[in-house]
């Protein structure tokens, strides 16, 4: 059996639905509409930015610029894109099962481990797509509408990347972004193979990072030693491509978290999808 | 194992919690042969059919397909099976060709032609552009059916393939199973609850009932053995009743309602026919009823879908 063939299959049933684009649709939507309301605003979120550091400092320079939209619509990524990957991540396995068409794939001479293999590239797969989607659509109309210029990232102190660095920075941004999701992807995916409807997979996925990412943010002692544990707490590895200097150890180690997280998920899923009775 | 057996499950069960869906399963299907598997509905058929197709992992037991245990030869054994599990259920949104070269795909890739080829079969080469949400339901079943005749299987495991389907539909499923096993010498398994269907359709039959089979064997041999109940109308009924007590082929009478029980062997039914016309007796009725459909009749009593 080509590996090959059943992840082009996995990946035509995928791009045919119409539940895949609802993300696009989403971002393609939402995108225009935050850009178009942050130019008629005229930059007043950069000024209440920088309120204070221009009376020290002579900035010069279009600081309200594409780059930095696309750095505030990047905080989609904490809850509204993670929402939209366990649509279709959700759906790989629960939506086959309510469908019917599970037990039309696993009663063929392949085995389950090839076929949820193939399954779960595809759901990366999407994970990718839908993040590149989300650079595209963001730093390409940004661009158009607010023009280039260097950024200016609000964190403990502020930091100022110049234009000529931010295009591969944005680049290393969203590649880190799309790891991150596939953390979020793979999580669905496992609550996909445990029910077999597609609206559980989604509802548990949200449900473990809002009540992660809420524990996380309230400051008791008890909460934040268990911080640590969340795979929320390194979901902002991108932020570090916009620090100065970049700071490479600390992303390889979270990437390395994260990457543990996905095998960890996956895992548990092949352990519980080739022992599973399929009786839907 | 002999080489012609194909199918062979030894004490196969499965248990959910506390309750056994099947238990100590042990049948035979020959090369050839459309085996019969009947039982009223929740008798364990769809269960047997998906421990069959390795859906579902049995509790006690294990599945011989063409002399190779299942569980450690599963894609080597499955490449020679086709199946259909209960409802045809297909990628809607994609076309029936599309839907056939990912299960095809699934099979070590088919070329065009092998696809056509059961599209055609079934008659649906015309419409296989069409998506399947566009599909009546006999259609879709045709499609389930193509779907396990990809590959040319020596073996298909259809669990009610006539299901929802109206009777011309019915007739051409019944009549492409006995096609298939005539003119390609495939095997088939072939679940029902309807005897009708069985007997019409399959040489050899067993019957599950609450998980455990009753009985196993040919279906000509199962249907004609053994005695049988005839339910006789006629008049005057005193003289009928004198004469049939007289031959020595009657095992025992009862007089209901004004209808003559006669329990007798099926073989002799037209004799009695013969002698009560001849007596002058008017019979008005003369309804033989097998033992074994009794018994079928008894095991699925509730179960209107009896045709």
């Amino acid at each position: 059996m080509s590996m090959f063939s059943i992840l082009k299959h996995e990946l035509i049933k995928t791009y045919f639905k119409w539940r895949t684009y609802i993300g696009f649709i989403a971002i393609a939507v939402l995108v225009p509409v935050v850009q178009t309301a942050l130019k008629l605003e005229g930059g007043s979120v950069v000024k209440r930015m920088i309120r204070g550091l221009d009376q020290d400092f002579m900035l010069v320079g279009n600081f309200f610029n594409g780059y930095f939209v696309t750095q505030l619509i990047m905080n989609s990524l904490w809850v509204h894109v993670p929402f939209l990957i366990s649509l279709v991540a959700g759906d790989q396995l629960a939506g086959e099962a309510t469908g019917g068409t599970l037990r039309l794939l696993l009663i063929r001479p392949a085995s389950r481990s090839k076929i949820l293999f193939a399954k779960y590239i595809t759901t990366l797969f999407y994970a990718c797509t839908l993040v590149s989607f989300l650079a595209l659509v963001s730093l390409g109309l940004g661009l158009a509408l607010f023009g280039s210029g260097p950024l200016i990232v609000p964190s403990k102190t502020f930091t100022i990347i110049p234009a000529s660095e931010l295009i591969w920075r944005m680049s290393l941004a969203f590649g880190l972004a799309s790891f991150c999701m596939w953390c979020v992807a793979s999580l669905a995916f496992l609550f996909s193979s445990l029910v077999e409807n597609a609206i559980g997979p989604i509802i548990g996925t949200m449900t473990v990072i809002i009540i992660f990412l809420i524990i996380s943010s309230i400051p008791i002692d008890l909460f934040k030693d268990l911080r640590p544990y969340f795979f929320t707490s390194y979901l902002n590895v991108w932020q570090k491509a916009l620090e100065d200097p970049i700071p490479w150890e600390t992303i390889q180690s979270h990437l390395a978290i994260i990457g543990a997280h996905c095998i960890g998920f996956y895992s548990i899923t092949w352990y519980i999808f080739v022992k599973k009775d399929i009786l839907s | 194992m002999p080489p012609d057996i194909v199918l062979r499950t030894y004490n196969l069960g499965k248990r959910y919690k506390n309750r056994w869906a099947v238990k100590a399963l042990s049948l035979e299907v020959q090369r050839g042969e459309v085996f019969g598997f009947l039982g009223p509905n929740g008798a364990g058929k769809s269960t047997t059919i998906r421990m069959l197709l390795s859906l579902v992992s049995p509790s006690d037991g294990h599945v011989e397909l063409f002399g190779k245990e299942l569980h450690s030869n599963r894609c080597a054994v499955l490449s020679r099976v086709g199946g259909l599990v209960e409802r045809a259920d297909f990628y809607q949104y994609l076309s029936a060709r599309r839907n056939l070269e990912i299960i095809s795909s699934l099979k070590g890739g088919l070329s065009r032609t092998a696809i056509e080829r059961v599209l055609e079969l079934v008659g649906l080469l015309q419409r296989a552009d069409e998506k399947v949400k566009t599909y009546s339901h006999g259609m879709k079943q045709r499609l389930g059916i193509a779907q396990a005749l990809l590959g040319e299987p020596e073996l298909i495991i259809l669990d009610e393939p006539t299901t929802g389907l109206d009777p011309q539909g019915i007739k051409e499923v019944r009549e492409l199973i006995k096609g298939l096993s005539t003119e390609r010498s495939m095997t088939t398994f072939l679940s029902s609850h309807l005897l009708s269907e069985i007997e019409q359709t399959a040489t050899s039959m067993g019957i599950i009932n609450m998980g455990e089979l009753v009985i196993q064997g040919k279906v000509k041999e199962l249907l004609d053995s053994g005695e049988s109940t005839v339910k006789i109308v006629a008049s005057p009924i005193m003289k009928a009743q004198e004469l049939v007590r007289q031959q020595k082929f009657v095992k025992g009478l009862a007089v209901s309602n004004g209808v003559l029980e006669v329990n007798m062997p099926l073989g002799d039914v037209g004799t009695l026919n013969t002698l009560l016309v001849q007596a002058g007796i008017d019979v008005s009725s003369l309804v033989p009823r097998r033992s074994l459909e009794d018994y079928f009749l008894s095991i699925t009593e509730g179960v209107t879908d009896i045709r």
